[in-house]
């Protein structure tokens, strides 16, 4: 008896979830809808000119998050090129992702200076306190932890950018809570040195 | 209003000179106040905008709109102290500046007339300094590339035009006569700014003399190297006169189109430049007919996407066609065939940006500066371990004792100077001994650096100069492009093998095999990246031969950096027994009681420094770990042997 009620629960949770998954998939579906149109502007607008594959790759990025190997092969259609010389591009500059990203991005400076200031010790305490390697997504999607090259900051190293705001002079302290502010979201100004 | 002749040039600029006159220091009469705001990367980082809009609220607040004018600005260089604010009439020079001293500001000397001496600068011997002329690090300085930067609004077209911008532009045009021009720059002994110094008047040349239409002007604005930040200044501060210096190369070379590719990693340059490509175009500084001749000239953006290979130029040349950035073996060399197969000029941001200033005061003038082989001033980017980090301008064959000890302030915290690193990831590391000998290509080349695009990051006792070519190796491993072997597996053996000496398992032969692979790598790769990977660990294995071998043979780390190498170890003497470090250590290394020193299981430790950063009592200390690598290394672990073995050894 107690089985069979929990099996009518599980039954009804299903079809719960079911029912709810098919109220948001025509919102999804239409936001994708839009999100190619958008899309389809960008490419009508750059493929006049020669050699605008960066740039299309580039707003592709900024209107998905990512490029998927969906939205490569279709640009790839609409751009008239094969799709392996889309995913080459794509696969040999840095700035472009195949994954989607966490809400946040911590991007931690490792070029010269801010590497003799100690950035890696900085490094090494971000991958301790978000549990993630360098170029990975936390598991509740919220925070993507990157290394990147010089931002020319260098005035203030070791320099850690959030979502495009720096953090000059970081120490690991500091970090804690920043870390902190974000899981709370708030957002944490750009230090003021 | 289009600009068609010299005379409608030479209105825009009496329209903008009164405010240029009094930032410098022409008591004209002007009857306002101009407050200068910073708004290059740096001060931008620390908060200058919110200072910026601070100011205008608490000006509007008392009144001052009318009097008191507040404008961004480019870089000062002196980053380490930013935000800065400079107000003029008076000069006066406010350093780290906080968005919370706009109204002490306003207050006191806006209103009162009173200097805020709480924000001046202080020199060394403690001594107020109010204007940028009393600032130490200002008074070694030429400033030739940089004049504009800190003294216009980048974002005004008008005020570059009243520093006799576009004047130089205007009379190439009405002069007529392409080769005079790249004579000039010949003459003048210009070379390349972007690393290996190739004569620039020699290139123009070369681009001019071919017959295939269309030709192209590039500028090269992928600033790669980590640590160097003077092309971004350059554009943020003065982006006319990189436009300016592309459209006189189109004319030399009869190019009617050019394009700026820029890091999308400057975003403040980008913007910088897009409002002044609008800019020329509105007053017909681009675009077709410039100066009423039958010359168009027209410049478009394209933005890098993270490679440091793309600062190359036959690989930036792909990218710019939209393609992998990959090099090609030259020649044909791009001034041949470049850009979509034609003619194609390309120079870095630095080398145009001085190209103004040579056919504004003639190729003589800047002939007579610098060196006999190097022409010209260079800007370096000072970073690291230095007092004044910051943008710098100093003559070719300043010597690098001026700049690290003079200018820069030298060593923080009292520590000794170790070597300077030029050149970024191509360059080498620079000992104590070299700190005398003045600089210029030549003499860098010499010792085994180069000047590269002109980062120079100081190292002090504290860095480890194996783990300084590790790091640099393991940059260039991860930008090596792929395309030729010899850079692609070589550096990737070459980081191997600076691995495994970091972390104590190195062998004495493998400073040969370091040496023999560096060799091979720089003579056989197809491009720059390649040919001067190896040169940080040439230059650190030959000025610092004693700290690889510590490594090797002792298995120790003299700078106390490999972590490999390091034993952490509580001072009994020290330890309050509070128990921080063990709450702290992520690895449970740590054990202890109340009341009795606190002790680190070196099988347990993973080395992670938590400990040592946490000590209130600065108790941790890291010492060598020789013995237990070394036994280590020969199959013995602690706690394996009897102790007559372990003796026997």
């Amino acid at each position: 008896m107690e089985q069979e009620v929990q099996v009518n629960e599980s039954l009804r949770e299903t079809a719960h979830t079911r029912a709810a998954a098919e109220k948001v998939k025509p919102v999804e579906e239409n936001e994708k809808i839009n999100k190619y149109k958008e899309l389809d502007q960008v490419i009508r607008l750059y493929s006049k000119e020669p050699g605008q594959l960066i740039n299309i790759l580039q707003k592709a990025q900024d209107i998905f998050g990512c490029l998927s190997e969906e939205v490569q092969s279709y640009i790839a259609e609409k751009t008239e090129n094969p799709v392996s010389e889309i995913n080459g591009v794509v696969t040999f500059y840095s700035l472009f992702y195949t994954e989607p990203k966490g809400k946040h991005t911590f991007d931690l400076c490792l070029g010269t200076a801010c590497y003799v200031k100690g950035a890696q010790e900085l490094m090494d305490s971000l991958k301790d306190l978000l549990k993630v390697d360098e170029g990975e997504t936390t598991k509740d999607r919220l925070f993507t932890l990157k290394s990147t090259r010089c931002i020319g900051a260098c005035g203030l190293a070791p320099v850690l950018v959030v979502d495009g705001d720096v953090h000059g002079k970081a120490s690991a302290g500091e970090i804690t809570k920043i870390i902190q502010a974000y899981r709370k979201g708030e957002k944490i100004e750009g230090t003021k040195h | 209003m289009k600009v068609q002749s010299i005379e409608d040039l030479k209105a825009v600029k009496e329209e903008y000179l009164p405010l240029i006159k009094q930032r410098l220091g022409h008591r004209n009469g002007l009857g306002s106040t101009q407050v200068m705001v910073c708004s290059g990367t740096a001060c931008t980082s620390a908060a200058s905008q919110d200072l910026r809009n601070g100011l205008q609220l608490e000006i509007e607040r008392h009144g001052l709109k009318e009097n008191v004018k507040v404008f961004k600005t480019g870089c000062f260089g002196f980053c380490q102290n930013g935000p800065i604010v400079m107000v003029h009439p008076g000069e006066v020079f406010y350093c780290n500046v906080k968005p919370e001293d706009a109204k002490e500001i306003v207050e006191t000397h806006l209103m009162g007339g009173q200097v805020v001496e709480r924000l001046l600068y202080r020199n060394v011997d403690n001594q107020v300094a109010q204007r940028m002329e009393d600032i130490h690090f200002f008074q070694a300085q030429t400033r030739i590339v940089l004049h504009n930067c800190g003294v216009i609004n980048p974002e005004e077209i008008g005020e570059y035009i009243a520093r006799d911008g576009y004047m130089a532009l205007a009379e190439v045009i009405q002069k007529n006569n392409p080769r005079e021009v790249i004579e000039a720059i010949k003459r003048s002994g210009l070379r390349g700014r972007g690393g290996a110094g190739f004569p620039t008047g020699r290139k123009w040349e070369m681009a001019a003399a071919q017959d295939v239409r269309p030709k192209y002007v590039l500028c090269n604005a992928d600033e790669g190297d980590p640590g160097a930040f003077m092309d971004r200044s350059i554009l943020e501060g003065d982006p006319h006169s990189v436009i300016e210096a592309m459209a006189v190369a189109g004319y030399c070379i009869g190019a009617s189109q050019g394009y700026i590719y820029v890091r999308a990693e400057y975003p403040i340059a980008v913007k910088r430049l897009e409002i002044a490509i609008e800019q020329a175009r509105e007053k017909g500084l681009l675009g077709k007919n410039l100066f009423g001749s039958s010359f168009d000239f027209d410049l478009g953006l394209r933005f890098g996407a993270g490679a440091f290979v793309c600062g190359e130029e036959t690989a930036l040349i792909h990218s710019v066609m939209g393609q992998r950035g990959e090099p090609r073996p030259r020649p044909p060399y791009p001034a041949q065939e470049g850009l979509w197969g034609k003619p194609t000029l390309i120079n870095n941001v630095e080398t145009y940006a001085n190209i103004p200033a040579i056919l504004r005061n003639g190729w003589e003038w800047y002939q007579g500066q610098g060196t006999a082989g190097s022409k010209g001033s260079k800007v370096f980017s000072l970073a690291g371990k230095i007092n004044n980090t910051g943008l710098i301008e100093v003559p070719m064959g300043t010597t690098l004792r001026t700049i690290i000890f003079d200018i820069g302030g030298g060593i923080p915290g009292g520590k000794k100077f170790k070597a300077v690193q030029t050149g970024g990831p191509s360059g080498g590391c620079i000992p104590e001994k070299y700190l005398d000998m003045p600089i210029d290509y030549e003499s860098l080349k010499e010792i085994g650096s180069m000047m590269g695009s002109g980062g120079m990051i100081v190292m002090n006792e504290d860095n480890c100069m194996v783990d300084i070519a590790r790091f640099y190796l393991e940059f260039t491993q991860d930008e090596s492009c792929g395309r030729c072997t010899p850079c692609r597996v070589g550096t990737k053996r070459l980081l191997e093998t600076l691995k495994r000496i970091t972390e104590g398992n190195g062998e004495i032969e493998d400073l040969e095999l370091l040496e023999e692979l560096s060799f091979d790598i720089r003579d056989a790769s197809l491009c720059g990246l390649g040919q001067t990977a190896p040169n940080p660990v040439i230059s650190t294995m030959r000025y610092f031969k004693d700290e690889y071998l510590a490594h090797i043979k002792d298995k120790n780390c003299p700078a106390g950096v490999c972590k490999e190498l390091l034993n952490f170890v509580v001072d009994e003497e020290k330890c309050a027994a509070c128990g921080i470090c063990a709450k702290d250590c992520a690895a449970g290394a740590i054990t202890g009681k109340p009341g009795e020193a606190y002790r680190i299981d070196p099988d347990k430790c993973s080395r992670c420094a938590a400990c040592a950063a946490k000590c209130p009592k600065k108790a941790i200390t890291r010492g060598p770990r020789k013995e237990e690598i070394i036994n280590g290394n020969q199959g013995i672990r602690p706690g394996t042997v009897s102790p007559e073995n372990r003796a026997a050894l």
